[in-house]
């Protein structure tokens, strides 16, 4: 057995919500800049110049990239011989508490959906936690931004259906966020499981590298055929028309019933930010 | 192509002239006085409206930004400011045009509606870079709160900006660069149907 004090996680996730919002990840900034040198469009070059430009200067500043600091999307896997000594969950709260106030970064969270009186310090986050053999703990913060959250969709369709309903539910559900999800987006996709998981599946398919492929050729496949067919709709960055309207489509799948074909799209910003440590 | 320069609030006849002659795609920068309001604020500037109260600013050629900026740092000016989705303010916009208000800062689609408002009464709404909220706010010299302090971050700010990029989204010709944008990226650079298939 392992012990690990909560305050060394609450220190964690404090610095990986200030870190995670002003350091855009490197596949995202290699992505942008090869994006920026294909594009033809003056309008399309220039947005995506003035992406990168903001990128770096947040980095060099310490400022967060986007204004929409996200609510803070958390993912623990707990090794099983790990013993957390403290409140593992208060930890986490508290570690968002200081970092949101420490970094400079937005409130954006609502106490109850319906009254919406703002928390104050960014909480609650929301925590999803596995338990994994061996004894690491490791954190992975995704603030995510709702502008592009909220242009996500899931479907529960019939087997009979089949991948082509899938891939059109996929591409409809980009097409349709359009400008409001701040293109080029990242789009995490879950196909199967439950209603809830597949939830899940997408989400975590944005923490998946831009630029890397499914192990299963067929998914692979449907993948670059969807980043391409989103291009094609000539979208491009931030709506104004060009041909960079997805940075990536991340598909991942699990089993599911019979009866069953779930999927779950995830929209994500060209401001895809999430930042991962292992204690 | 040159951007073209604009001062808010637009009131003099020389920026009214402009804002006619502006097209869907112009580059613009932006100087002068605008206000921010996102969701909530709009929601109270309504119930304002509705019993007969002033709006926190003088609607007349006012223009108005999209945007919940992050917490300055200390001696700082603003935190990161860039635009949020216009279209949850949809429902409030037409009623502050008819008002007067001449311009709207946001990122993302209008309802037919707000499009429709927008022409009759002559005003534009303006993309700015959604989730460039650092480079923009290098163009924000001035922030203070004049409405709702108790919103944080969704409250109304006077914000004075010197050159804040922006592009045309509509103009009084009725063009849309969300329709009009990625219509002219197809035919410029996808071959005809039927080729190559």
């Amino acid at each position: 057995m392992r012990i690990i004090h909560a305050n060394i996680i609450e220190e964690t996730v404090r610095e990986l919500c200030i870190h995670a919002n002003t350091h855009i990840p490197g596949d995202i900034l290699s992505a942008l800049t090869a994006a920026q040198a294909r594009e033809k469009s003056r309008i399309a070059k220039n947005i995506l110049s003035d992406i990168l430009e903001n990128n770096r200067l947040a980095a060099a500043e310490n400022i967060p990239a986007c204004q929409d600091t996200g609510m803070a999307v958390i993912f623990v896997d707990i090794g099983q011989q790990v013993h957390v000594e403290g409140d593992f969950n208060e930890a986490i709260q508290n570690g968002v508490r200081r970092g949101y106030k420490d970094g400079y970064l937005r409130s954006s969270i609502v106490g109850d959906p319906l009254e919406r009186v703002n928390t104050g310090d960014n909480t609650p986050a929301m925590i999803t936690t596995r338990i994994v053999p061996g004894d690491r703990l490791k954190i992975t913060v995704a603030p995510k931004g709702f502008g592009c959250e909220n242009m996500s969709r899931l479907a529960m369709l019939k087997p009979a259906e089949g991948e082509k309903a899938v891939r059109d539910f996929i591409l409809k559900t980009i097409l349709e966020a359009g400008p409001n999800a701040c293109p080029p987006m990242v789009v995490g996709v879950g196909i199967g499981g439950s209603f809830d998981k597949v939830a899940e599946t997408a989400k975590r398919a944005l923490l998946r590298p831009v630029g890397s492929r499914n192990a299963n050729p067929r998914i692979a496949a449907m993948e670059a055929e969807l980043e391409k067919a989103a291009n094609d709709s000539g979208i491009g960055p931030q709506g104004f028309g060009g041909r960079t309207t997805v940075l990536a489509v991340l598909i991942e799948t699990l089993p599911t019933h019979i009866a069953a074909l779930p999927v779950a799209v995830n929209i994500n910003c060209h401001s895809t930010r999430h930042e991962t440590r292992t204690l | 192509m040159n951007a073209i320069h604009l001062t808010a609030p637009f009131i003099r006849n020389e920026d009214l002239r402009k804002l006619a002659e502006l097209r869907a795609g112009d580059r613009v920068l932006i100087s002068g006085t605008v206000f921010t309001a996102r969701d909530a604020a709009h929601k109270k500037m309504i119930e304002l409206l509705d019993s007969d109260q002033p709006l926190p600013f003088d609607p007349n050629g006012a223009v108005i930004y999209y945007v919940g900026p992050t917490p300055p740092r200390p001696g700082g000016v603003i935190g990161s400011a860039g635009p949020t989705t216009a279209s949850r303010m949809d429902a409030y916009t037409p009623r502050l045009l008819e008002m007067g208000v001449k311009g709207l800062i946001g990122k993302g689609y209008r309802s037919e509606a707000v499009r429709e408002s927008l022409a009759e009464n002559r005003a534009i709404y303006f993309g700015a870079t959604g989730g460039a909220g650092v480079l923009l706010s290098k163009r924000i010299v001035a922030a203070e709160v004049v409405a709702f302090p108790e919103l944080g971050t969704e409250a109304v700010r006077k914000l004075t900006i010197r050159d804040l990029p922006a592009t045309v989204v509509t103009d009084f010709k009725k063009n849309y660069l969300y329709v009009c944008g990625p219509e002219t990226w197809r035919s410029q650079n996808l071959p005809e149907r039927g080729e190559n298939q």
